[in-house]
């Protein structure tokens, strides 16, 4: 009984028929641009070079070819490359920062730890003042010596503080001292409770930092443009914004048996697209199935001190 | 379970009052292992660095016994790197450029997301509703490295899809690229597209936690659907708005980098209205390699960034004091 009314109410609050369809097809229009472009630019990938040349781009090109991802494969030495990069820095860079972020969380979230407080302040202060682009460079290439290091591309995002707030406030809420207490009286150690107890608990919440991290290791191109200027250790990212106005880097790479026609060929245009398909393609086809841990992610944000 | 709390522990370590220093710290020897990484990434990334601004206020020389002996040995230059970028005719360009751009998110922001989100959150079918969020969110997860494609295919001056609808239509075609008074309208357009999916989220999220109980009654007043937005919705909505409103002015100074310097494709011609302090600073950086006053615009922009948020956290702390940061 009591459910029923309850669905009822729910039904109540929405939008009449009418209005209801109205927003469906203005919603519904928004909801498509979002995800028009990234249509066009697989259909320009797939578009014959000559046509985009003598009718400009279209959403129905008058030839579907494959010539951009052959050329791709035949002298993409460049783009696998980058791929590589991109996914090395990618695991690594989100097993480290879920790691440090999560057992410094635990850490200042247990009563038990003396300096919690103080290592709390120590992590929120970085979020009120911004240490600077320059100084940030500075430290990377001077002090750590980091330029064209793949580490550099690493390092300077293997922690987050705000990661840090959603990972403190999931175990202050979700995992009761009353368990880590019984642990303790049966004899556990702070490492074995941690282990054993607290990372099976705090699942979703690792996921859901992890998830916001790799993609923010996915998406960088910063730390790239900054910190690498030699080819073998471009991101795919960094990739896209050196071949936006120059196609030479991957053409350099072409290998040591093309033909001179081959050469000649090269559909420059084709070729773009085709790199940024495969570097969207990864989160077009994952991020819907992640999207709740996303969504938990940016409502838990909204915690404090 | 507090008192279950209190009785365990007095039987675990019956003595805490009576440790010393080295005992206590000693007896946290685990959690301390567990905050070192994050402990050496902050002293690395973020106290180091924040310390090395003092070359804002040095003319900053290279040397090759490290970076510290460079700071230790660089001449000090007192103010002179921020009145150069004062002085400059850049600093306003840039000023009224960052400041606006982001006066205009933050209004447009505002007022989508909450009217996205209070749509969204009265309409009828959940599957549709969430498909369309699906869809709204892409964008949010891509780069602007990638974006700036998105943009270009439609942009392109000779190419692009939007040239080819006005030539058809028999006008001239634009070269947006080299054409400065679109790109103000460009550029809001796309900071607001790549962000509502994930800003209406939010007010969705609020407005669906409204209890259906204020809907009943409103009704039962014969209220209609608008007056029940209009006096239930809008005022469950409206104190988490303010609160994110005021948030946001602390970052009045700071800019999407992405936007605006890889999707204007670093055109010469549209620098003037696409330059903001990040792009001015990495500018700077790179091509003159000023580093003692991109290190002073950088400054600026942070103690203004952290002013703000001091100043905004004191309003906020009067009127609602349960949403403070601090």
């Amino acid at each position: 009984m009591r459910q029923k009314k309850h669905i009822t109410a729910v039904e109540i609050r929405k939008f009449s028929a009418g209005t209801d369809l109205f927003f469906n097809i203005f919603i519904g229009i928004f909801a498509l641009s979002c995800i028009i472009p990234f249509f066009f630019i697989i259909i320009l990938s797939l578009t014959k070079e000559s046509d985009m040349t003598t009718y400009g781009y279209q959403f129905w090109p008058k030839h579907f070819v494959l010539t951009s991802y052959v050329y791709l494969g035949k002298m993409g030495k460049q783009v696998l490359q980058s791929l590589g990069v991109t996914v090395f820095v990618t695991i690594v860079g989100t097993v480290m920062n879920s790691l440090f972020s999560s057992t410094y969380a635990y850490a200042i979230s247990r009563r038990d730890f003396a300096y919690a407080r103080f290592f709390t302040i120590f992590a929120l202060i970085s979020m009120l003042f911004v240490p600077g682009m320059v100084p940030t460079y500075l430290v990377v290439t001077q002090m750590l010596g980091l330029q064209n290091n793949i580490w550099a591309l690493i390092l300077p995002m293997s922690f987050g503080v705000y990661n840090v707030l959603i990972m403190r406030s999931f175990f202050k809420t979700s995992i009761p001292e009353a368990i880590i207490e019984s642990a303790r009286i049966d004899g556990a150690s702070e490492m074995r409770i941690f282990r054993s107890i607290v990372v099976p608990l705090a699942i979703p919440g690792i996921a859901t930092i992890s998830l916001f991290t790799s993609l923010g290791y996915w998406n960088d191109w910063m730390n790239a443009l900054l910190y690498i200027n030699v080819d073998n250790l471009v991101p795919l990212q960094y990739l896209l914004v050196k071949i936006q106005n120059n196609i030479q880097v991957m053409t350099s790479q072409m290998q040591a048996g093309a033909s001179a026609a081959m050469v000649q060929n090269i559909p420059t245009e084709g070729m773009r697209f085709a790199v940024v398909v495969v570097a969207t393609l990864p989160i077009a086809l994952t991020y819907p199935f992640f999207q709740k841990y996303f969504v938990k992610g940016m409502t838990i944000g909204g915690v404090k001190g | 379970m507090k008192q279950e709390v209190a009785a365990s522990a007095s039987v675990v370590i019956p003595k805490r009052k009576k440790k010393n220093f080295f005992q206590r710290l000693w007896a946290n020897r685990v959690f301390f292992l567990m905050v070192a990484p994050g402990t050496i990434f902050l002293i690395i990334f973020f106290y180091i660095p924040v310390l090395a601004n003092v070359v804002a206020f040095q003319n900053f020389q290279y040397t090759d016994q490290g970076f510290v002996y460079s700071v230790l040995h660089s001449p000090w230059v007192g103010f002179d790197n921020f009145k150069f970028f004062f002085q400059s005719a850049d600093f306003w360009i840039v000023l009224r450029n960052t400041v606006g751009y982001n006066l205009t998110f933050l209004l447009l922001n505002f007022f989508f997301a909450i009217f996205f989100g209070v749509v969204m959150s009265q309409m009828r079918k959940a599957r549709l509703l969430k498909t369309y969020q699906t869809m709204m969110l892409f964008p949010y997860f891509l780069s602007w490295a990638i974006l700036s494609y998105f943009v270009y295919a439609f942009l392109s001056s000779d190419k692009g899809i939007i040239n080819h609808m006005i030539t058809a239509m028999g006008g001239s075609s634009i070269d947006f690229y080299n054409a400065p008074w679109v790109w103000p309208f460009i550029i809001i357009f796309l900071g607001v597209w790549k962000g509502i999916g994930y800003n209406s989220i939010l007010y969705f999220a609020t407005a669906m936690g409204i209890d259906p109980s204020y809907y009943d009654a409103a009704m039962i007043d014969g209220a209609s659907k608008w007056q029940q937005i209009k006096n239930v919705t809008l005022p469950h909505i409206l104190p988490i708005a303010t609160l994110m409103l005021i948030l946001n002015i602390g970052g009045i100074f700071r800019s999407d980098f992405g936007l605006f310097y890889l999707v204007p494709r670093n055109s010469g011609s549209l620098i003037d209205i696409t330059q903001t302090f990040d792009t001015y600073i990495y500018r700077a950086l790179t091509t003159t390699n000023d580093i003692g006053m991109s290190t002073a615009a950088g400054l600026m922009q942070s103690v203004v960034g952290a002013l703000l948020i001091f100043i905004t956290n004191w309003i906020v702390r009067r009127k609602q004091p349960e949403s403070a940061l601090f």
